[in-house]
């Protein structure tokens, strides 16, 4: 979540997390095919950032469904005791 | 990551692109179990209000499928394709799930869904029933593909929901 505050090049991100460049490198290329980091050329080096908008769009897709199934969840509680009901 | 309190329970795990969802509810294992696995109950309650649930085909065994569209309150269809590919009687089940056509062809993009069946009798003697939920998605992608069915499925927000309810109880 490093590149949540500012853009980082892999190298300082590797620092970070005490770990491979390779590593991060790998990481960032699969966000990046997900479009949530975008990457900018500066010189030499590479700066990657994150996509706000895109994370907020899976955090509302995630909300979608959660809301989907609590609405299953109070239907079917509702469906559950009228069965009991015409059980007994 | 959201967590509420029992007996509704949903969280994600965007590393694991995994979706939980536990519920709880005051009734035998039996009648839950039917409530998932039979298309008569199963359209009672799968699809948000104002949305109705219209199974067209469902054979609940493994290698089967249900074929069922949430319909709207236009008359709007969104179809989706559920094949089943393991069953333990009341206890669990798993399948696949895809959006599809209304000639039944479903979408590339789909998810893995494991529903797990448990019953606790309490001191009073009367069952509680659990369900446990796990929707796996392959890829990212897949979920976005998910997404862009939701986003065509439900214009309904929950607030809406909540007073049809209110008024359903009174």
């Amino acid at each position: 979540m490093l590149i949540a505050i500012q853009a980082m090049t892999p190298n300082a991100l590797a620092e970070n997390f005490n770990t491979s460049r390779q590593a991060i490198s790998k990481h960032l290329r699969v966000l990046t095919e997900c479009d949530l980091v975008k990457q900018e050329q500066q010189g030499r080096e590479i700066y990657y950032s994150l996509e706000m908008e895109k994370m907020k769009e899976i955090d509302i897709w995630l909300e979608q469904i959660r809301k989907i199934w609590e609405a299953r969840f109070n239907q079917l509680d509702k469906v559950l005791s009228t069965m009991k009901k015409q059980k007994k | 990551m959201t967590t509420n309190t029992s007996p509704f329970d949903f969280t994600v795990d965007k590393t694991k692109k995994t979706v939980f969802i536990n519920m709880e509810f005051a009734a035998s294992l039996s009648l839950v179990w039917d409530a998932f696995t039979k298309p008569e109950i199963l359209d009672q309650w799968y699809a948000p209000k104002p949305y109705i649930s219209k199974t067209k085909v469902m054979d609940f065994k493994v290698g089967g499928r249900r074929f069922y569209a949430m319909v709207g309150p236009d008359g709007q269809e969104k179809w989706a394709l559920q094949r089943y590919t393991s069953i333990s009687p009341k206890t669990n089940f798993k399948m696949l799930n895809a959006f599809a056509d209304k000639d039944e062809n479903p979408e590339p993009i789909g998810s893995n869904w494991d529903f797990n069946f448990s019953e606790e009798i309490g001191a009073d003697g009367d069952p509680t029933t659990k369900v446990s939920i796990t929707i796996f998605n392959e890829s990212l992608e897949r979920m976005e593909g998910l997404m862009e069915g939701f986003k065509a499925g439900m214009a309904m927000t929950y607030d809406n929901l909540k007073d049809v309810l209110a008024n359903l109880q009174r």
